[in-house]
């Protein structure tokens, strides 16, 4: 009897449970809040506040709760804290990761779990490949795209010789190897720095190198602060002018304001590829790039842009199976088609999930107002897809 | 490999060194006078850093900046020390490791909450923005150039204060006996909150001088710190000269190690593998070193007498 009533009462639970989880979207973000990288997450998050604004709060109806998490730039914490949203918080999608490594050790923790496991920002060959799953989706691009890109403005600029810097964790290997597969001239050099919380801001001895390498070009791929304290070292050391500097995710709206500050000049006209900017013409991009600086006062950057698209994407999930949270099939079909206004324009999703789309050539510009921002020049690489995705099942 | 890289490396190290012995110094004082273990020491090269980049924003000059600052960050110290170090002397050094790092939290919420988030960059007057020919074909920044000079014009006047002085005298004798110093009639209390801002506003030098080149950012003595505790613990604790020598080893080893090393280690291993192997050794080199010596030579290099 008492068995019974167990089984009753626990199938009674059961019965309850999907109804209840099912009366909110919950979306998980995890991102940098502390230590120095704080400023990204920072931007990131506004972000998604902003696009939360944009929607009402609202999916099919059904109210949407975010929370935040903070990774501290570390890998095992990120994995704790996704721990936290899949199994006391009980999210559907576990959203943000700034960074590769942060992602490749808590996407278990997701997709094990049959979340939905969206990348607002990294993108790993390793998720691109191998380790591709039906559930996880990137708003972003793969790690490689970005600097293969770069690769052919190189090339098309006749650029000879190449000293090459990174930081020494997952993306900054992609990056290297990104250039280096499109890149036709020859690497003389090459650096790949101290990353992490304690990461190596001081690049005196590497720039030293370069400048001896006689390199003809200096690739760089800093994001976050260590983006602003190279380029002002590029300028003390005199690098400016003698070897020009070409780079991917360093010079962005977040470093850009405090190079204005400082008044280092010579990052004007420098060139970067990127699949967005800030005054790349689509309607979504308008309405995001406007409502972002009316309510921050600040230029959005692309983690910015592409942790708007994050909620947009989802919002289109769940409105493709009506608020039916249950139906994790009909959601991912949704989301495959990419059919949601993204800020980038229309674009197509690969095999692997991840997108397919344009590269664009950047430079950086004054704008009306006297604002350092970066400006659209030309496409460089046209519905370009990773060279990941053979590796993916899928 | 050619001469002007060379030299080039080694006047980066050298400036790593200074910067570095900076640091160190306020911290192997307060470590070898008072047996405080001082984990809060790199915030107070933070706050300096902080203090400077909004007086410069103020005043709009570096050099104001830098002026004000420096007794800004002494008087800070001080105030640290008289309401909350001096109260934690008495206890074992497991208190200090966790009352300090405690107020290394309480600082970094606290940059967070006046500063925000976001780093502060520091902006250079253009005399200091650009580069020096030091030898024909060798060009210097002139900033870094202005890190070395400082940095040996402290040392010297400190080894000045600590050789020359009754003070020093005084410093001398706590670092080797703090209990008999005290039995003379000393008053050690106040000599302690000396030494403590003293140090505190070596720190905030150090920091100040290094946001010029990268930024004023939360958390950016904490990992300044330890390669700190490396040089004291090298040149032996209570030790300004071994503070000194110890700094600038660490700091050529540290430069010289991200310079050259790859190139070695490409003759005995593949590209790829020198590539990733070349960085987490250079990072790990110092520590090598302190390890090696802790084995030799327990006390450090140059450990102060009557140890």
């Amino acid at each position: 009897m008492f068995k019974k009533f167990l089984l009753l009462a626990s199938a009674g639970l059961m019965a309850i449970g999907p109804a209840v989880a099912a009366e909110k979207v919950k979306i998980g973000f995890v991102t940098t809040i502390t230590t120095p990288a704080g400023v990204i997450g920072k931007d990131m998050v506004d972000a998604v506040n902003l696009a939360m604004e944009d929607i009402g709060g609202k999916m099919a109806g059904l109210d949407v709760e975010l929370i935040v998490e903070d990774d501290g730039f570390k890998p095992a914490i990120g994995k704790q804290k996704t721990d936290k949203l899949v199994k006391q918080d009980k999210v559907q999608f576990v959203t943000g990761f700034i960074w590769s490594h942060v992602l490749l050790a808590s996407q278990k923790s997701a997709l094990g779990a049959g979340k939905f496991l969206i990348s607002s920002n990294a993108g790993p060959s390793q998720m691109a490949g191998k380790l591709c799953h039906k559930n996880f989706f990137s708003t972003s691009w793969q790690n490689d795209q970005t600097p293969m890109a770069m690769g052919e403005v190189l090339n098309l600029n006749n650029v000879k010789s190449l000293y090459v810097m990174a930081p020494n964790y997952a993306a900054g290997k992609n990056m290297v190897a990104g250039v280096t597969r499109t890149f036709k001239g020859k690497i003389v050099g090459k650096d790949l720095t101290k990353w992490g919380k304690d990461a190596q801001l001081d690049f005196s001895a590497e720039l030293a190198k370069a400048k001896a390498s006689g390199a003809e070009g200096i690739f760089v791929f800093y994001p976050g602060k260590a983006g602003g304290a190279f380029i002002k070292q590029y300028a003390q050391a005199g690098l400016q002018g003698k070897i020009p500097l070409y780079s991917v995710f360093t010079v962005d709206s977040i470093a850009l304001p405090k190079l204005q500050k400082a008044n280092m000049n010579g990052v004007m006209g420098s060139v970067m590829t990127q699949f967005w900017a800030p005054d790349l013409d689509t309607p979504q991009n308008k309405k995001f790039v406007s409502g972002f600086k009316k309510k921050y006062g600040r230029y959005p950057s692309f983690y910015a842009a592409q942790s708007y698209d994050t909620i947009f994407l989802i919002k289109s999930a769940v409105e493709a199976v009506k608020g039916d949270l249950s139906n994790k099939d009909g959601m991912r079909a949704a989301m495959e088609k990419a059919n949601f206004p993204s800020v980038r324009g229309k674009f197509s999703y690969g095999n692997n999930h991840f997108p397919i789309q344009n590269f664009y050539s950047r430079e950086v510009v004054k704008d009306p107002d006297g604002v350092w921002t970066t400006s659209v020049r030309e496409v460089v690489l046209k519905n370009h897809q990773d060279t990941y995705a053979k590796d993916c099942s899928m | 490999m050619d001469w002007v890289l060379i030299i080039t490396q080694l006047l980066n190290g050298l400036q790593l060194g200074l910067l570095l012995f900076l640091l160190a110094s306020g911290l192997t004082l307060v470590f070898g006078i008072m047996d405080f273990v001082n984990l809060a020491h790199g915030a107070l090269y933070m706050i300096g850093a902080y203090f400077c980049a909004t007086l410069t924003e103020f005043t709009g000059s570096f050099l104001w900046g830098l002026l004000i600052a420096v007794p800004v960050t002494a008087a800070a110290g001080a105030l640290l020390e008289i309401s909350i170090i001096q109260r934690l002397y008495s206890k074992d050094h497991l208190d200090h490791v966790l009352a300090t790092f405690g107020l290394i939290l309480c600082f970094d919420t606290a940059v967070h909450f006046l500063w925000g988030p976001e780093g502060k960059a520091i902006p250079l007057p253009t005399f200091l923005d650009g580069r020096v020919t030091i030898l024909p074909g060798i060009e210097f920044p002139t900033f870094r150039l202005s890190i070395i000079l400082t940095g040996l014009l402290l040392a010297f006047v400190l080894y000045f204060i600590i050789t020359h002085t009754k003070m020093g005298m005084l410093i001398r004798a706590g670092a080797s006996n703090r209990q008999m110093v005290s039995a003379h009639g000393i008053d050690i209390k106040s000599l302690f909150t000396v030494v403590f801002a003293v140090g505190a506003a070596m720190a905030g030098f150090a920091g100040m001088m290094i946001s010029p080149i990268t930024e004023a950012s939360i958390g950016m003595g904490n990992e300044i710190i330890i390669v700190a505790f490396v040089v004291i613990i090298i040149g032996g604790i209570g030790s300004i000269k071994g503070a000194f020598l110890a700094a600038i080893l660490v700091g050529l080893i540290d430069t010289m190690g991200r310079s050259f090393l790859d190139t070695l280690l490409k003759l005995i291993l593949s590209a790829e593998n020198a590539e990733t192997a070349a960085p987490a050794l250079s990072a790990m080199a110092i520590y090598i070193l302190m390890a090696a010596i802790l084995a030799v030579r327990p006390q450090g290099l140059f450990p102060p007498k009557g140890r």
